[in-house]
Parts: C-alpha cells; structure tokens; sequence
C-alpha cells in the first residue's frame, strides 16, 4: 500500500460518503436524555463540526453531528458517531484517549481494531501531522459535547 | 488530454514571454527548486503565497553582515554611514522599481503591517493627532471606507477594526459571478460619504486585474483616499505607482523573490508628510523633551526603531533580479501559464474554476473546486506527486461565501516555473476524482 493509500483507506473513504450520524435536524434528541454540544473548527483548513451527544443514565443513546469539511474529518466523525452510541461515558473517554494516542504516535503505535473498530483505519493519518487535527475534530468535539452533557 | 495543449494564449501586453531556456536559466539560481518531497520531484506551484529565493538575494543579505553591518540612520562612525547608504540605497531601489520616490517608500515587515500602519494613522488623525494637516485622514461617524468582496482578510480586518473606532461604515463592491468588480455598483457605492477605497490590485484567489484607473477615477470625483493592495501585482506585472495615481500602497517582499520580513508602504510624499505616526519611539524624532516629540518627515516619522536593514538589503536585490529578467516578460510568461492553467482545468470534468473564464486576463493563478473531493484531500493527493499548492480560504473567507465555497485549492506559478510543471499538475488533477472514488 502507498503512503497515500494508507492515509485514505477504503474504510475512511467509505465513511466520508456515508456519514453516520450525520443531520443535526434530521433525528431529535431522545427525550429526557442530557444533552451536550460543541462547535469545533480547524482553522488551517476550514473544517467545521458541530456535534450533539445524548447521554442517559451515564450511556450514550445518540452522537449526530453536521459538518463540512475533507474526507479525514468527515469520516472520523462518522466512526466516533458509530463507535460511541451504546457506549458508556467513561468507556468513550478511554476510546477517545486511546486515539489521541495513536494519532500523536507518528506512525509508531499499532492500532487496536478490538479496541478501536474502525477508527483504526485512521493509523495511517499519524504519519502525516498536518493531518491530525483533521481526524481530531469530531472527536475533541465529542469529549467537549460529553463534558458539557455531564456539567 | 493536459499533455497535448494547445499553443500558449498572447498575453497582455507586447512582450514576448520567456523561452524554455529562459525558465531553465532562471531555476539554477533556485536550489530549492531542485530538490525532491516525498520520493519525488519537487512542483512548486505556491508563489502566490510565497516565492522562492534567489542565490544572489541570499548573497546580498550574507554580504551585508559580512562587511557593512552597523545601525543605520543613528551613527557617525564609517561602518554606521556605509551602513546607512546601503540602506538608502534599497529604497531607492525599490522606488525606481515602483515609479515612486525615495521619500515614499517605508519599510514594513509585509503587507498586512503596512495595512495596519496606514488604519492606526487614520485613528490617530481622526483622535486630533498631526492637527488641521492631518484632518484628511480623520475619520467619524457618517463617513464610509469602501472595500472590494474579493479582499485578502489584510486589506479588510484593518478597515473593519478602523471603522469600529472612529464609528465610520464599512461598504464594500460586490463582484460578478466571474470574479470581476462590477463597476456599476462601484460607481453608485463610492460617494460623497466616501473618504478611503481599499482594494487590491490583482485578486489571490480570482487571479482578476482590477481596472485600478477607472476606480481611482470614481474616488478622485468624490475626494476619496485611495489604497491598493499590491500584493500580487507588484511581482507578476510592471507596476508604475505614480502614473496609477494612487494614494497609497501595500507590499510583501516574500512574494516577490525577498525573505520573509521586509514589505513596503507607499504614500504619495504630501500625504505622508501630513500623517501622524502609528508606531513611535527612537530614530523617527527630531525634538524629543519629557512631554512630547516633534517627528522626522516621511518615510522615517514611520520607520520607529531598529529596522530590518539586512532584509532591505535583500529586497532591492530581489528587484534587481526582477529587472533584469524584465518586468514585462514576466507578466507574459505569468500570463501564459495562468491561461494554461485555465484551460487546462476547464477541459476536465467536475472542476470549476474561480474567477475570469479562460481567454480573459488574470494573473497566473487558478483557484478551483473539484466536485465531491475536499480541497484539503486534493491538496493532499498533489503533494503525493511532489506537487506544492495552496488548499483553503486563503485568507478571503467572505470571497469564498460569496462563492458558495467554503475552500478551493490554487495553483499559482512565476517566472521559473515551467509549462512541464503546469502539464504535470494538471494530469495530477485529471486523476484526483477517481482517486477518492467520485464518479459522476
Ligand atoms: C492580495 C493579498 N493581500 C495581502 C496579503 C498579505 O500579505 P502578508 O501576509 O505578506 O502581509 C496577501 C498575501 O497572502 C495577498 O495575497
């Protein structure tokens, strides 16, 4: 596989175009969930999300997101979409850790698929820095959204 | 196909663009330009933002510190007066390059300062500073600063930040779906009201020559201050200050073979003369007690403190260079490739260029969209292929709103860039759809 190849497997790709969780307006919240939002933009390159986490009970019900921007944090958004609904708070937290990690590793960690599902596609990204924080977006979005769900 | 173009479009203007031979010459003095990212050859087409820098500029600058280096404009010691004349001599320089004086010419670090220098005057004309001379600059509600939509946030945030404090409004001329300033609504926008226009010269993201003699025309009927941005003319076209009758003006010594550091402001001499200063502080005095100063005349009432005498240095060389390969046939050759940028895009299928359609003048840049692929990704796919562009608003957000885009990509080229890097660039972009699995 090429460099580039690496950076844009057919998993992120696929994600770009499909979008989990994506439309704000589309779905609304589960009533008496608590509710979190943030509003994150990579000001190198323009790209914008806007996430809104739903949490009951410490369980994360729904991650719906809007956004605009390249096919990195557009299908980083749709993966943590996927991965985290059902989750609990705490065990997305880790998650989310875990891909920081991997994302600031420059290509040195191994990405765990068990741990990660298909936000291990993204390893390839490490290695080019200037791309991290576009993997990064939704996700730091997300951990303001559950901070602000669980103020 | 991009490899099998056509002959190169005439350019503006009667000079002959460069030869092959030409460019060839012109890229030995450019190391960097042989160098290799990513495995591959290195296609530079990011100009626009910053050029690359000549050996003989390098030079200049390293000889300076080698045997003139002293503080200017304060000793009398002989190294100090050698220092001084050098120093001098840059601006003279530069104001033969510009068809301004030397006494018009004042040193900023780029562009975006000598913006802010010019706003921060106004402010401290319209607070009563420089008194009944400078109440041309001043400044108060009723009044209107006019700009263009397809400014670089330079030429813009300054005039807004101005407008906030002295409860002046902002207005701005719209532009045509091509990315021309429409006249019509200039025309009706500048009035009586109108105290300063603002606009650039040649557009960093349409690649548009604004019709500078026509908008002075509409500001001189009314007494309007006019200021050009001269960021991407001043290095792709002969520029001739005096004979564009400006007010004042606005460049950026990186993007014209210059390190990064060193700009210029020009201001017609009475205009300066009666400014009050914006920055103030040692070597722009002539009277100093503890309760005030009386200031040195333009261009050193603007040039407070230590100055970036080595960077001077190297800018006046830049425009040696500039010269010597002629200021005309760099326009031609510029404009050649801009064509050939166009035309190249417009053949391909789900690409749109912004700005004037191909056959029509522009500079030589192409900013475009590629149907269902991000700008940030085709960016990132070119560099794969060694190929340097820009990706993003660059720097003109409320342009990109206005057309529908929130970021395109840009190739922009100079006078050694290649038409082979501009063929490779465009079989670069032909592939980039497919790449991301676009298909339309
Ligand atoms: C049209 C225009 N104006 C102003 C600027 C600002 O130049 P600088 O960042 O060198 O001050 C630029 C450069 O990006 C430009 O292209």
């Amino acid at each position: 596989m090429s460099e580039l190849d690496s950076l844009y497997q057919q998993i992120i790709l696929d994600h770009s175009k499909a979008r989990q969780g994506s439309g704000l307006a589309t779905e609304p919240a589960p009533v008496g969930a608590r509710l979190g939002e943030s509003h994150q933009i990579n000001t190198t390159c323009g790209d914008e999300v806007t996430v809104r986490v739903a949490v009951v009970d410490g369980k994360i019900e729904q991650i719906r997101w809007d956004g605009d921007g390249c096919a990195i944090s557009m299908a980083a958004a749709s993966v943590i979409s996927e991965l985290g609904e059902g989750e609990g708070v705490g065990e997305l937290r880790a998650k989310i850790e875990t891909f920081r990690e991997l994302m600031r590793s420059r290509g040195t960690v191994e990405a765990d698929e068990d741990v990660l599902g298909d936000a291990a596609a993204f390893s390839g990204v490490s290695k080019y820095p200037a791309r991290v924080k576009c993997a990064m977006l939704a996700w730091v979005a997300v951990e303001h959204a559950l901070a602000e769900a669980e103020a | 196909m991009a490899t099998t173009r056509s002959a190169p479009h005439a350019p503006a203007g009667d000079a002959p663009a460069f030869a092959d031979e030409r460019v060839a010459l012109f890229r030995a003095d450019f190391p960097i330009l042989g160098r290799s990212v990513n495995g591959v050859p290195l296609v530079y087409l990011d100009s626009a933002a910053t050029s690359q820098t000549p050996l003989g500029v390098l030079e200049a600058e390293r000889h300076f510190y080698k045997h003139e280096n002293a503080a200017v404009n304060r000793g009398s010691h002989t190294l100090a007066v050698e220092a001084t004349d050098t120093f001098e001599a840059a601006r003279a320089t530069l104001a033969g390059f510009l068809g301004a004086l030397p006494e018009e010419i004042v040193w900023t670090s780029n562009a975006t300062e000598g913006l802010n220098l010019l706003a921060y005057s106004f402010s401290n004309a319209s607070l009563g500073r420089g008194g009944q001379a400078a109440r041309r600059f001043a400044l108060q509600p009723g009044d209107e600063i006019v700009v263009t939509e397809m400014e670089h946030h330079a030429n813009l945030i300054p005039w807004q930040e101005l407008a906030f404090r002295t409860g002046a409004t902002l207005r701005f001329i719209p532009i045509t779906d091509d990315g021309e300033l429409r006249l019509d609504e200039a025309e009706r926008i500048i009035g009586d009201r109108t105290r300063v226009l603002a606009v650039t010269h040649a557009s960093n993201v349409l690649g548009t020559i604004n019709p500078v003699v026509d908008l002075v025309a509409l500001a001189r009927r009314v007494g309007a201050l006019v200021l050009l941005d001269a960021c991407q003319s001043a290095p792709h076209l002969p520029l001739d200050l005096h004979a564009l009758d400006v007010d004042f003006a606005v460049l950026s010594g990186h993007k014209m073979l210059a390190p990064t550091g060193i700009g210029v402001l020009y201001g017609r001499r009475e205009l300066l003369d009666a400014m009050p200063p914006f920055l103030t502080g040692g070597s722009m005095i002539t009277t100093v007690t503890m309760e005030q100063a009386e200031y040195l005349p333009a261009p050193h009432r603007f040039e407070a403190g230590t100055q970036r005498v080595s960077q001077a240095v190297a800018f006046a060389e830049a425009v040696r260079y500039l010269e010597a390969a002629g200021m005309d046939r760099v326009r031609a050759w510029d404009s050649q490739l801009g064509q050939r940028l166009v035309e190249g895009l417009a053949d391909l299928d789900g690409i749109r260029v912004v700005g004037p359609e191909a056959g029509r003048e522009r500079i030589g840049l192409a900013a475009f969209d590629v149907d269902g692929v991000h700008a940030h990704d085709v960016g990132q796919f070119l560099d794969d292929r060694g190929i340097a562009v820009r990706v993003g608003h660059h720097c003109a957000q409320p342009l990109h709103r206005r057309l529908g885009l929130t970021a395109t990509t840009r190739a922009s080229t100079y006078l050694y860039t290649t038409t082979d890097e501009v063929d490779a660039f465009l079989s670069a972009v032909a592939e980039v759809r497919g790449y991301f699995g676009v298909t339309s």
